[in-house]
């Protein structure tokens, strides 16, 4: 269970997060939806600790994020997977050895079981064949999946989507969508996926929060959401500019 | 007043920098009792840092030999003295020339590189995706990219001491008339093994900087290309500022 409470945030002399409140259970999966500098990834990155958060707490089954020294914070990570909004493959290793780095630091498995699990998460993201290649000769799609699976390789209690369709046409979006829903009702992970893509929101998420001017204005079920009686809510998912959107672009 | 403020804003800062930098050299020594789990890894920087620089170390070390040889040479001529020249082409090659223009050469060559390569790691968000891993950077890229480093300098310096000495002979025995043996019995009769470890102890010294700076640098790139470039190129006006210094310090403080 994700615990976010009363989280205040300054970046570069602006609010960025201003008192976000969220709580997940286990095994839930929460999409976060907000246009593009909503603060959904500095949302994120508190929670798996890579920021300190001005006010407020994130609790992870109990622990403070926040609170926890670097050498605790690497302990509650490694129950952690993170598919990163550029899939952020190591590009200097092969997709074998990406996936194969998380298992060879944290586990104890010889050199042929690492492999099979490889392979095995390989082909769970429809990957085929791909362990000796380097992530630069994949397509952006197959990056992303490889990304997918890298975040998953170590059966991770809790798992962070950052934008995972962004970048990938409608046909390539739905199937991660897709995977994204099959591999969640494998490994009935903990989840937060930050999206401002809807189709993809309605497609995989449990509840839907929407981040606005850096609070978390509406959320609920898909159905909720989408018969939410808030204006900005409603703009959003239907994808039409905001008033005060329009009038900022007209000032410049 | 403005001068004075920006002026104090910018040491400030250069020392901040300096901080971290030691910072994070410490963290990454401190990881090195691991180099044996990622013998790979420092290999590779092994590699990379030391063997492919020979070549040029080499070619730089010789002309480097030549020309000492060639200018005192000629001077000690004009007193009948030139026979000394093997000992003071040996002098200045192990003490300066061979450390400071081999870790010149790497810092061009590696340490830019280095801070190119984690800087871009660091705008695509690849270090990251290792913390997300629970992974540390310091200990998966900095500990062997500085213990390659450490190893290394000195190994490039001996290389180039040796060199040198043969472009100073060269040019000893066919511009300023010194015969071989000549030129070698008074390398050996003047140099004295303090001559030898300074130049060491100045190599390895060099070889932290240049990781240290180039890693630093990198790890604290600024989003974006332009980060990245910025990055590369303090990292090698900062190791050739700290080389130089250093290289005074050490001297200082040996002879
Ligand atoms: N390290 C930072 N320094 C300064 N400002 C930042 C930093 N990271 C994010 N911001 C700002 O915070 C806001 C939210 O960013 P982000 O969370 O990346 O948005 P998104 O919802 O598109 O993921 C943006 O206005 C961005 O400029
Ligand atoms: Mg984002």
């Amino acid at each position: 269970m994700i615990d976010i409470v009363g989280l205040k945030k300054s970046l570069g002399g602006k609010e960025v997060l201003k008192g976000v409140d969220l709580r997940i259970d286990s095994g839930e999966l929460l999409a976060v939806i907000g246009g593009s500098g909503a603060g959904k990834t500095v949302l994120l990155k508190h929670v798996i600790g890579f920021l300190k958060p001005d006010r407020g707490d994130i609790l992870v089954n109990g622990v403070s994020v926040p609170r926890a020294s670097q050498k605790e914070l690497y302990e509650i990570r490694k129950d952690f997977g993170m598919l990163f909004q550029t899939a952020a493959l190591l590009q200097s290793l092969t997709i074998g050895e990406n996936l194969a780095l998380p298992l060879k630091e944290h586990t104890k498995l010889s050199r042929q079981e690492i492999d099979r699990v490889v392979t095995e998460r390989l082909n769970w993201v429809k990957l085929f064949n791909v362990e000796n290649r380097l992530p630069s000769d994949l397509s952006v799609g197959m990056m992303k999946r490889a990304g997918l699976a890298r975040a998953l390789v170590r059966d991770p209690k809790i798992v962070l989507f950052d934008e995972p369709t962004t970048g990938l046409d409608p046909v390539l979006s739905s199937t991660i969508g897709q995977l994204i829903i099959d591999l969640h009702g494998r490994l009935k992970f903990t989840s937060i996926a930050v999206t401002h893509d809807m189709s993809l929101a309605y497609m995989i998420a449990d509840r839907i929060a929407m981040l606005h001017h850096g609070r978390i204005i509406g959320i609920g079920t898909p159905e909720e959401i989408k018969t939410s009686k808030s204006q900005v809510v409603q703009q959003f998912i239907r994808g039409m500019p905001s008033i005060q959107s329009a009038e900022s672009l007209l000032q410049r | 007043m403005r001068v004075l403020e920006n002026t104090g804003d910018y040491v400030l800062n250069a020392l901040q920098g300096v901080g971290e930098a030691a910072l994070l050299l410490l963290r990454g020594l401190s990881w090195s009792y691991q180099a044996l789990k990622y013998r790979a890894l420092v290999s590779e920087q092994m590699l990379f840092s030391g063997v492919e620089s020979l070549p040029v170390v080499m070619v730089v070390a010789f002309f480097v030999g030549m020309v000492v040889s060639l200018q005192t040479g000629q001077e000690m001529a004009r007193f009948q003295l030139q026979d000394n020249i093997g000992g003071i082409v040996a002098a200045s090659m192990f003490r300066e020339m061979g450390p400071v223009f081999s870790a010149l050469i790497v810092a061009g060559r590696v340490g830019s590189s280095m801070a190119a390569q984690l800087g871009t790691m660091k705008v695509s968000e690849e270090i990251d995706a290792l913390e997300a891993m629970s992974i540390n950077p310091v200990r998966y890229l900095v500990m062997p990219r500085v213990l390659a480093l450490l190893v290394m300098m000195p190994v490039l310096t001996l290389f180039a001491n040796g060199v040198g000495l043969i472009g100073g002979a060269l040019v000893g025995r066919y511009q300023i008339g010194v015969s071989y043996y000549t030129f070698f019995d008074t390398v050996v009769r003047n140099i004295q093994i303090r001559d030898i470890t300074s130049g060491l102890i100045k190599a390895a010294t060099f070889g932290l900087i240049i990781g240290s700076v180039s890693c630093h640098q990198g790890l604290k790139a600024a989003e974006g290309a332009r980060g990245v470039g910025r990055a590369t190129t303090r990292s090698l006006v900062y190791s050739f500022l700290f080389i130089l210094m250093f290289d005074y310090f050490i001297t200082a403080f040996i002879y």
